[in-house]
């Protein structure tokens, strides 16, 4: 083993003090990553990136921004207007919002795709899960504070799920909103918590990083590198993080920040996806918006909710589907029973039933956005049961399956 | 009434969405960089619709540091209302008095075409047409009994409605208008008017967002130089991983 700490100099003083040599070590230049990671891993150093512009902007941009029912509007435009630089920070705040989501949706794709949820990894995902659920918290909070008609009305929808939760429901949203519509009291409670969250994020990626280095990284192969070591205990098929991936990182974050810019400076609206147009209208109590969708993001379960059929006159079925379509994938380690992780080994079985998945999530993200027509409705039932069937039959068809035998060390 | 508003919405939400969407906008092809189109909207603006309609997130001087206008012509020409060069372009207009004199609260129109869309203001202010029935006479093919008066009748003159005889699902025969004719009576020649309710357009599409021509030029530097990096990034990252293999 090599030492953990610098005797001499400003270095030694600190390690005295402080394991600095010894987190470097650990987490960077001897943090041994399988050297076969391929294009879907950068997503998860990506959303980092994102977390951290958002904080910075979102700092900024609080430092102009008034969370009062009567300034809030005007105090965005005055952002947009006569804060100097402030359009950047709003349109980098606002693409950054759905960049994350884009970053993670394709990270958690990437653990579906190679099995990185599966043992040793149960911690790590259900961890990851938690932040999803944060960021989502945190994503629905931001979304209240332009107080454009769209933030106004999506966040009355939202909140009157919490009413259809029997008996305690009415009593429920009322504390959630703090008054009994959504007014400045809500917008003022939903700042705050929009300042906090992110800062939880921080402290969950914190922990989901420990946990990943914990267990060490999966990989494309679905194999444990360190089941291979040489003389000297590294993993035979592993590459120091620091600088391997920290230089090919900076590639894949340059290629990001171009998507990003030219997002942020051409089409900032993104064909309403991303800024919706009806949010450019001050909120309005008396006057509902003719279509109310919320953010892109969030449609997949939004189209969830609206396919259940109200019963017994309440929405509460629709509301429980919506939750356990993000509950569900704490499970989802212990749902699989193929024994190998990656879907580069596993049968066909599976192969057809991630595809189905991923084209579900999909779908139901496109019918979320739309009006619900008769038809539309019926697509979305089918695409719930679709994204359903995914997590409920997999002990069967990850049984079932024929599987490849897995190689003894990483493919290229 | 919340849940009533809630399952209204649900509803609802469809057959509001399809009845808006019933004629096609016609194209406003305006020129952002195009000042003097610009300009002359500015002048048509504070003239004929400041009356009522506020641009209250936006500063007079910024409109004119934007378009090209020196501070004496933006005293004379723009500001009459002896507001300061830096005042937000604001009016008397109480929200009250438009529900009054117009059914509702006069809009404020710094963001209208970052909701509605250039080409529906363009369209909009082209489709007013004679309706004896409604308080001011005229109505509205793309915004059906809207509040507003046809301003601009006196330069467009007066646009009679078409209608079509069009048979409900349930078999009912209606009377529906579909078009308007030709104007009859204004000042200006339907090219010229079409002109100026371009000029209007951009001028409202500018106020949207005034800093669109400056994002879209300062992105193209953004894009060269992460371009730039982009090859420097590689070349590193294939250095240091000629040893992997």
């Amino acid at each position: 083993m090599t030492t953990e700490t610098a005797t001499t100099g400003f270095l030694g003083w600190i390690d005295k003090r402080f394991p600095l040599t010894k987190v470097w070590r650990e987490h960077l230049s001897e943090y041994y990553a399988p050297k076969n990671f391929n294009f879907w891993y950068y997503f998860g150093s990506l959303a980092i990136l994102v977390l951290v512009i958002q904080i910075l902007t979102g700092v900024w941009l609080a430092m102009n921004y008034k969370p009062s029912a009567a300034d809030a509007f005007a105090s965005v435009e005055y952002i947009m207007r006569d804060v100097n630089w402030g359009w950047l920070l709003r349109y980098m705040h606002s693409t950054g919002a759905s960049f994350f989501f884009i970053a993670v949706y394709l990270h958690m794709f990437r653990a579906l795709l190679y099995g990185s949820y599966r043992k040793p990894r149960e911690l790590l995902w259900i961890i990851g899960v938690i932040l999803y659920l944060a960021m989502m918290a945190t994503a629905f909070f931001g979304y209240l504070l332009p107080w454009g008609q769209m933030s106004y009305w999506g966040a009355q929808v939202i909140v009157n799920l919490f009413s259809a939760v029997p008996v305690i429901g009415e009593d429920l949203s009322v504390w959630v909103r703090g008054d009994y519509v959504i007014s400045d009291a809500t917008l003022n409670r939903f700042f705050a918590f929009h300042f906090l969250l992110p800062f939880i994020l921080v402290a969950l990626v914190f922990i989901h990083i420990v946990a990943l280095h914990r267990v060490g990284s999966n990989n494309p192969d679905g194999i444990e590198i360190k089941e291979n070591k040489d003389e000297h205990g590294i993993p035979k098929d592993g590459i120091p993080f620091h600088p391997y991936y920290t230089v090919k990182d900076i590639v894949g974050v340059v290629v990001f920040l171009a998507v990003f810019a030219t997002v942020i400076f051409f089409a900032p609206d993104f064909g309403g996806l991303f800024l919706e147009a009806p949010n450019f209208q001050p909120a309005n109590p008396l006057k509902t918006p003719e279509h109310i969708a919320p953010v892109w993001y969030f449609t997949p379960f939004y189209a969830m909710l609206r396919a259940v059929p109200p019963m017994f006159g309440s929405q509460f079925p629709g509301v429980v589907v919506m939750f356990a379509a993000i509950l569900i994938m704490f499970f989802l380690p212990w749902l699989d029973r193929s024994p190998v992780k990656s879907i580069r080994y596993k049968g066909i079985l599976s192969k057809i039933a991630l595809t189905i998945f991923a084209i579900s999530f999909v779908a139901l993200a496109y019918l979320g956005l739309q009006p619900a027509t008769p038809i539309a409705t019926l697509m979305a039932r089918i695409f719930t049961g679709l994204y359903f069937a995914f997590f409920l039959l997999m002990p069967f068809y990850t049984k079932m399956e024929k599987t490849k035998p897995v190689p003894e060390r990483v493919t290229q | 009434m919340k849940k009533l508003i809630f399952v209204a919405t649900l509803l609802f939400a469809p057959l509001l969405a399809m009845a808006s969407e019933e004629y096609t906008l016609e194209k406003a092809n305006i020129d952002l960089t195009d000042q003097a189109s610009l300009q002359r909207g500015a002048k048509y603006f504070v003239n004929y619709c400041m009356g009522c309609h506020s641009l209250k997130y936006m500063r007079y001087n910024r409109v004119a540091a934007d378009l090209g206008i020196g501070e004496a012509e933006l005293r004379q020409n723009l500001i009459f209302d002896g507001s300061k060069p830096g005042s937000l372009m604001d009016n008397a207009m109480r929200p009250e008095d438009g529900e009054a004199w117009f059914g509702t609260a006069v809009p404020d129109l710094t963001l209208i075409t970052r909701w509605r869309s250039p080409d529906w203001l363009y369209t909009y202010l082209k489709s007013f047409y004679a309706d004896p029935s409604r308080p001011y006479g005229v109505n509205n093919l793309i915004f059906p009994n809207v509040g507003m008066p046809h301003v601009l009748a006196g330069l467009q003159g007066v646009q009679e409605p078409v209608f079509a005889t069009h048979e409900t699902e349930s078999g009912e025969k209606v009377e529906k208008v579909v078009g308007v004719s030709h104007p009859t009576g204004g000042s200006l020649t339907p090219e010229a008017y079409d002109g100026m309710v371009r000029d209007l357009t951009a001028f409202l599409t500018y106020i949207g967002e005034p800093i669109r021509l400056e994002r879209q030029r300062l992105g193209v530097y953004v894009l060269l130089f992460l371009g730039l990096f982009f090859i420097v990034a590689y070349a590193l990252k294939k250095e240091y991983w000629k040893d992997v293999h």
